[in-house]
């Protein structure tokens, strides 16, 4: 049991990267990322972390040095979002086609044009092809624990995959929580030092060369490989979340966290990040009028859970999904990979999409509610579905 | 037994057989840099003809641990790795070698970030005055009056200043050096190797693919840059500079060759216009105008 | 098991093939004249001449050599001389 202190989103993090003992930390600010460099600055300067602290002239040049860095085997951590997550984005690519286990917390902000400090999904979202395994947190203690959570999972040797723990910006990042903060040896017990030689190390005693040219006779095998890693970090996903709550006593799902989903549910509302913790919230009320509802937070979006969505759909009246993000041209993001996972079944629920909260406007607990009940109402009289009002 | 055999040493860390245009002096110029920092070095490639050269998966050239990082990455990959062998604790040498693109246009930024950070690396910019990897446009470091595919009237306005930029920087180590000088680079890039900080080389590498010149000419086209004035030979130590090898004795114009020695040998000035000929030669004047400014400051500071 | 596949190269002489099919010219040097001075081997950008401790002379290896002709540019000798390839006629 560690101690309980009240932390900003932002310092859950650095606390995680910290108590998960990162060797190379490489940093440059953008709002509302800013405090998670800071406050590791901190712990490097006053001797708390021992890393390497490297303060990037750009964004770009954060995720090329920590390419660089977590080639020799370094345990790196970096941290963005929105417009400086884009501009890394060649980097973002390369570190997952690379294979290198960096970890990097990204707090959500909507994309300019025009500028937006406030949160939405849109920009984690544009890297949901880059082959990053991408995390969701709805609380300041989840960030802190999914982020020594992960390093587990990306380091795993069969895995071998950057991974991004998303933070909704200023909902999260800037506001206080109580944080149940694990005592630094708990931690060690958990997570052991990256292992070596995965997938494989700078070393002058063993001269190869990564990444060179290779040609459309076997570059499609490395891409593959990425995918086979990705479906497999499923399985180690659910099986880390299950080891940290056998030591920690905490449980924020593993790629779905499902609140009231029973057996009997006749709606469930599937949503990302601080909706989600607002939509359970939306559930108690409906439960209260005897409304069988239930949320399903996405906690991993990438690999997505399609089996898990499978499986809570069997039975279901009706699926609300609230997307924090649009795909312009076709709709939200979660929604069209939900409506995607169910395609091949044979009874399918009333699915109904509504895409809110782009650039921070706020979506409520009540507003959920009502979507909820609007989305039953219409399975009765089978109505047109419009995706955003 | 050669003495110089015996001076450069018989290691070679660039195998034969790689995908180089023939006459390739990127190579030339890599070749005796490895020869100097040998085995425990870390060669960090960004797009240019060098990632090329290495050859297609599984094979390489490189007998030296190397990444191929993005365009405008050379120096902050490279400055993660350092920081990672520091943390991990392996000793080496951590090499960026970069052309003109990737240092004057794309990653000038990086490079800057780099410098001013005083990253402990070696960047090696090989200037080949061109995009010379996806067929030979024009970059920032293009001289007057050159035929690029994007300036085939020749090149208007004046290129950047590269190796003042980084002297600016007051750098611990800025070198300028040529592959017609050999026994100069390695000099140089001994010197650099003991010292720590961000070290700076800048080689100007003669392409017979861009230049438009018989390969065999590559030796002669690099001696005939320093000779004629067009490339200045110095090295700076935090920002105070002093010329070095032939470039030392050329302060005097009369003892330069005349610039028409220089251009005669490249057909990418085949059709340089008077204009760009005077402005050519208006820019030579001036680098030497700023050396021999440079060089006052530097004698004025020996005690 | 989950393979993680990465493109990891490995050191290898003529990682571009058998680049001495490349020339139309071959250097070929003059014992005679060769005082084993060195610049040929110094200034050639491939390695493709050898010139070990323990030889006298330098050699071409002909397997890598391009034929740029930068050795017989450089020799102070003039020694070396680049000779028309043969080329041969492949089926």
């Amino acid at each position: 049991m560690g101690k309980i202190e009240l932390l900003r989103g932002n310092y859950a993090a650095s606390y995680g990267a910290k108590l998960s003992k990162v060797q190379v930390i490489t940093a440059y600010p953008i709002t509302p990322q800013t405090s998670i460099v800071e406050v590791l600055a901190n712990c490097c300067a006053s001797g708390e972390l021992d890393a390497a602290f490297v303060r990037v002239e750009s964004e770009h040049s954060a995720m090329s040095a920590a390419i660089g860095a977590s080639a020799v085997g370094a345990r790196v951590f970096t941290a963005s979002g929105s417009q400086g997550l884009l501009y890394m984005a060649e980097g973002v690519h390369w570190a997952a086609g690379a294979r290198l286990p960096i970890v990097m917390a990204i707090v959500n902000r909507a994309l300019a044009a025009p500028w937006s400090v406030w949160t939405d999904h849109q920009d984690a979202i544009s890297m949901r092809d880059s082959g990053w395994i991408q995390f969701f947190a709805k609380n300041n203690q989840e960030v802190l624990d999914t982020i020594i959570q992960v390093y587990k999972v990306a380091e795993d040797v069969n895995v071998c995959l950057p991974a991004m723990v998303n933070l909704d910006g200023f909902i999260l990042s800037h506001t206080v929580m109580p944080v149940d903060i694990p005592e630094q040896e708990e931690v060690d017990d958990f997570l052991p030092p990256r292992p070596p030689g995965a997938p494989y190390e700078l070393d002058s005693n063993n001269p190869m060369t990564y990444g060179n040219i290779a040609d459309p006779t076997c570059y499609d095998e490395f891409r593959f490989s990425m995918h086979e890693a990705m479906q497999y970090s499923k399985k180690m996903i659910k099986k880390t979340t299950r080891e940290f709550e056998r030591k920690f006593g905490r449980n924020h799902g593993a790629l779905l966290e499902e609140y009231r989903c029973t057996n009997d549910a006749e709606i469930i509302v599937f949503s990302m990040g601080t909706m989600a913790e607002e939509a359970e919230i939306a559930v108690d009320i409906l439960r209260d009028e005897g409304i069988r509802a239930g949320s399903a937070k996405v906690r991993v979006f990438r690999p997505f859970p399609t089996e898990d969505i499978i499986r809570l759909s069997n039975g279901l009246k009706a699926i609300l999904v609230i997307d924090r993000n649009l795909s312009f041209g076709l709709g939200g993001a979660v929604a069209s990979e939900i409506k995607a996972s169910l395609y091949q079944e044979k009874r399918k629920p009333f699915l109904r999409e509504r895409v809110m909260g782009l650039g921070g406007r706020d979506v409520t607990a009540e507003i959920i509610a009502e979507e909820m009940e609007k989305t039953l109402g219409m399975v009765e009289k089978e109505e047109e579905v419009v995706i955003y009002e | 037994m050669s003495k110089l055999v015996q001076k450069f040493g018989t290691d070679e860390w660039v195998l034969p057989g790689n995908a180089s245009c023939p006459g390739c002096s990127a190579v030339l110029a890599l070749r005796h840099i490895l020869k100097v920092l040998g085995k425990d070095t870390y060669l960090v490639i960004p797009a240019s003809c060098s990632s090329v050269i290495q050859g297609v998966y599984p094979r390489t050239a490189s007998a030296i641990p190397s990444y191929n990082v993005p365009f405008a990455s050379a120096a902050s990959a490279a400055s993660g790795i350092r920081h990672a062998l520091n943390v991990v604790g392996k000793k080496g040498t951590v090499l960026a070698f970069a052309g003109d693109g990737a240092t004057y246009d794309i990653g000038l930024s990086t490079v800057s970030g780099a410098a001013e950070r005083n990253e402990d690396i070696i960047y090696v910019c090989y200037d080949n005055s061109a995009y010379s990897n996806t067929g030979v446009q024009k970059s920032g470091a293009t001289p007057i009056g050159a035929w690029t595919t994007t300036t085939p009237t020749g090149r208007e306005g004046w290129p950047k200043d590269m190796p003042l930029i980084m002297a600016a920087h007051q750098v611990p180590y800025m070198a300028t050096a040529s592959v017609g000088y050999l026994n100069d680079l390695q000099r140089k890039v001994k010197e650099a190797k003991d010292i720590e900080g961000f070290r700076y080389i800048h080689i100007l590498a003669p392409c017979t693919t861009g230049w438009l010149f018989p390969p065999s000419q590559t030796i002669k086209v690099a001696k005939m840059s320093v000779l004629t004035g067009f490339w200045i030979l110095f090295e700076a130590e935090r920002g105070m500079i002093r010329l070095t090898g032939p470039s030392k004795r050329l302060k005097d114009p009369s003892k330069r060759e005349p610039l028409e020695e220089f251009l005669k040998l490249q057909d990418r000035f085949k059709d340089i216009t008077p204009e760009q000929k005077k402005a050519l030669q208006e820019w030579i004047d001036f680098q030497w105008t700023i050396m021999h400014w440079k060089m006052i400051e530097y004698l004025e500071k020996q005690p | 098991m989950v393979r993680v596949l990465v493109a990891t190269s490995r050191p290898k002489i003529g990682s571009a093939g058998k680049t001495g099919t490349w020339r139309f010219r071959r250097p070929v040097i003059d014992y005679e004249k060769c005082n084993a001075c060195g610049y040929c081997w110094m200034f050639c950008p491939e390695a493709a001449i050898v010139f070990y401790e323990h030889m006298e002379k330098p050699e071409v290896n002909y397997d890598w050599c391009k034929g740029c002709g930068i050795c017989s540019d450089v020799c102070p000798r003039d020694a070396i001389t680049m000779k028309k390839e043969r080329l041969k006629r492949r089926i």
